[in-house]
């Protein structure tokens, strides 16, 4: 062996960073790491409860409960055909997933400090992995909501799912993609600006009554001042929220406009996560 | 010497860190902002042409400190590279950017293999899962797969010696057998480079001894690439065979690792060297007195401290105020922190003539092996005349020199013994 060539480094650390610096076979290599991570989550966040993965179910049927009273009941508003409490479960199931996404990995930075700051793999893993764990909850809670679906089909509601079902997949990542995205812009700059943690515990919960959780496109339009109404219909959140019913219930609006525009937006503010992600892993334990 | 044959696996090339000094906060906007400002204009940040150096003694004057500067070196495949320094010399910061859990402000770090760090032992270790669990999470996130660890399990659990709790979760451990696991999963790692932090060398006798026999095998037995951080001399000097010291944030020096600890130990020129000309709490007729004490090494060289079972030379100087023509005594006695005598050394029990050595420059009391472990010691010195009764006392000093023992490889079977003040004496056990 002679003298060494350049080329045959296996990486170089260096402070000079690629816009978009993924290493996919570097995630590759760390897949175990990432079901690991995963499946620590899922078993160990209801160790030592009574009710133990219960809780995944009673937290949103609860929601749809107070929801219903509240909105439907004393706030008479309308949800078309659809039961007023279905409308609301499928609303709320849609929302946790992108919100949960978003609030798990918003402090991944601050809860990894630990970790992060002992030992190197790729930092995205985290995020990753509460995505996929998150997933699972989904599903424990769509399980839930077609339970009562079919319950109410049973009892003879005019409820269908639509042709729109097809996009369903569309519909999770793009959830997937905007939790993960935000999460990951909040969870760099709290590294240096901890006012952020603050925002987005009360922020998260205003941003669902902007996103047309708890009612129908159609009734914000009608009842909002116009620039309300506009914000509302512009986030894209509630593009997917009242897109996620329209296939379910078949009650509500669909646009393919709108979903373009989501779809855009959702992958936009996650390639800006991933890139603010990466400048701030080089170096967060500095500042954090 | 020209060397064709060098496998390099790792280089460093002008590694520098610079850290800001005091709150993360105030200023922070602003300074984000400059810095942006300037990157537009496509200007150098203006924040790294300032910065002072690394020596946490003296007030900077400046928000910002390299913690390292300029740092080159390289590592050959199969070399086991000691990195030593004091605290705050930047030890830890090169570890960090080795370990890429922070990168460096300017230079780069090239490597030909795959790095593994280990700052700590058990990084990641959930309280709520099992032994197992805790196995292959701590395993993948040292970077291990899952089949690696599957191929390792049986082994890893019997060298951490938990057998029976491996299914019970690791809240319900005792401290010791956590890291008796979480090191066990450390050591069967495999990664191409190795770098180690010394807080390795943890927890009791027992363990420690079998830690540092198993980073014995693999930077020895297996052709490791390794890179060992520490303090601890006697732990370097057992381990590698080359070493680089670390001095307010640059390379000191760099070379074999028994010069490289011989200069780390070597009294830094710019601190004072113990004056005693001035001391006023001694008792004695004052004709002669003891006025300087020096410690040196094996190589004749001024050091700042000795390590246990190794050579020691006391080097002491003294001013003749008014001649002496009784025979005179020379004695030195090493005291613990409690004042408990530890040693004492009396010339006349030796038949010297001390008015004799006088007559030199220095006088040197020296020993070859000292017997004492690692810890702080005091010396208090005497010269009288005649006997060594309190009448005939012509220079006392309590407590002249504080002497500073490093733990070492006492019975040289690479293990170091143990940090307490007191003697040991040379054995057998049968």
């Amino acid at each position: 062996m002679n003298t060494t060539q350049d080329d045959q480094w296996l990486y170089t650390i260096s402070s000079k960073s690629k816009l978009v610096d993924l290493n996919f076979k570097e995630i590759w290599r760390y897949r175990d790491l990432l079901l690991l991570f995963v499946k620590r989550d899922i078993t160990t966040v209801y160790k030592q409860t009574v009710l133990g993965p219960l809780w995944y179910v009673i937290q949103p049927l609860m929601t749809s409960v107070i929801f219903t009273l509240v909105f439907n009941n004393l706030g008479n508003i309308q949800t078309g055909a659809a039961p007023s409490f279905l409308f609301n479960l499928a609303g709320i199931t849609a929302w946790n997933y992108f919100k949960e996404c978003l609030t798990g990995t918003s402090d991944t930075f601050k809860k990894n400090e630990n970790i992060f700051g002992k030992v190197y793999f790729p930092r995205v893993i985290m995020p990753m992995s509460i995505t996929i764990s998150n997933l699972l909850k989904f599903i424990i809670q769509l399980g839930i909501f077609i339970g009562f679906y079919i319950y109410y089909l049973s009892i003879g509601k005019d409820i269908s799912v639509n042709s729109n079902l097809l996009l369903f997949p569309f519909y999770l990542v793009m959830m997937a993609l905007l939790g993960l995205g935000i999460g990951m812009i909040i969870s760099s700059m709290t590294t240096k600006y901890r006012d952020l943690t603050v925002v987005v515990t009360f922020g998260v919960s205003l941003l669902m009554y902007m996103s047309a959780v708890p009612y129908p496109v159609a009734e914000a339009r009608k009842k909002f001042p116009e620039i309300v109404a506009n914000i509302v219909e512009y986030n894209p959140l509630t593009q997917i929220i009242e897109g996620f019913r329209y296939m379910l219930l078949n009650s509500g609006s669909f646009s393919w406009t709108g979903f373009i525009y989501t779809l855009i937006v959702s992958v936009v503010v996650f390639l800006v996560g991933i890139i603010i992600f990466n400048k701030t892993e080089k170096s967060f334990i500095d500042t954090v | 010497m020209l060397e064709v044959n060098k496998d390099i696996i790792l280089k460093a090339e002008h590694i520098s860190k610079q850290y800001r000094l005091g709150l993360v906060g105030t200023g922070t906007v602003s300074h984000d902002l400059n810095r942006w400002w300037h990157r537009v204009r496509g200007k150098e940040d203006p924040y790294l042409k300032i910065g002072s150096v690394n020596d946490r003694s003296t007030k900077a004057d400046s928000d910002y400190v390299w913690a390292l500067q300029d740092i080159n070196f390289e590592v050959q495949r199969g070399e086991v590279l000691g990195i030593i320094g004091k605290n705050g010399a930047g030890k830890s910061t090169l570890l960090k950017i080795l370990s890429r859990v922070t990168c460096p402000t300017t230079g780069e770090i090239k490597t030909k293999g795959r790095i593994a760090s280990l700052l700590e032992v058990g990084t990641g270790f959930h309280p709520e899962l099992t032994g197992r669990e805790n196995i292959y999470l701590n395993g993948a996130i040292l970077g291990m797969t899952k089949a690696e660890i599957k191929a390792k399990e049986k082994e890893i659990i019997e060298f951490s010696g938990c057998e029976r709790y491996i299914d019970t979760p690791v809240k319900r451990y005792s401290s010791g057998m956590r890291v008796r696991l979480a090191f066990a999963v450390a050591a069967h790692l495999e990664p191409d480079i190795l770098v180690v932090d010394e807080v390795l060398a943890v927890g009791d006798a027992e363990f420690q001894k079998k830690a540092i026999g198993k980073m014995q095998d693999i930077s020895k037995g297996e052709g490791r690439t390794v890179l060992f951080v520490s303090h601890n001399m006697a732990a370097v000097k057992s381990l590698c065979t080359r070493a680089i010291v670390l001095e307010h944030g640059s390379t000191a020096y760099e070379g074999s690792v028994d010069d490289a600890v011989d200069f780390y130990l070597k009294k830094n020129s710019e601190k004072e060297i113990v004056s005693l000309k001035n001391r006023k709490d001694r008792s004695g007729t004052g004709d002669i007195i003891l006025s300087q004490v020096e410690i040196m090494n094996s190589k004749n060289q001024i050091v700042d401290s000795v390590i246990s079972g190794e050579f020691l030379r006391l080097r002491l100087s003294y001013d003749i105020k008014s001649p002496v023509n009784d025979k005179l005594i020379l004695g030195v006695s090493f005291k613990d922190r409690n004042d408990i005598v530890l040693s004492l050394t009396v010339s006349d029990e030796m038949d010297l003539d001390i008015n004799e050595l006088l007559q030199r420059k220095y006088i040197y009391i020296d020993f070859e092996k000292l017997l004492l472990r690692g810890g702080h010691y005091t010396l208090t010195f005497l010269l009288s005349s005649n006997t060594t009764d309190s009448q005939n006392h012509i220079d006392r000093i309590e407590k002249a020199f504080e002497l500073e023992v490093l733990q070492g490889d006492f019975y040289s079977i690479g293990q170091l013994n143990r940090v307490r003040p007191s003697i040991i004496m040379p054995n057998t056990i049968h």
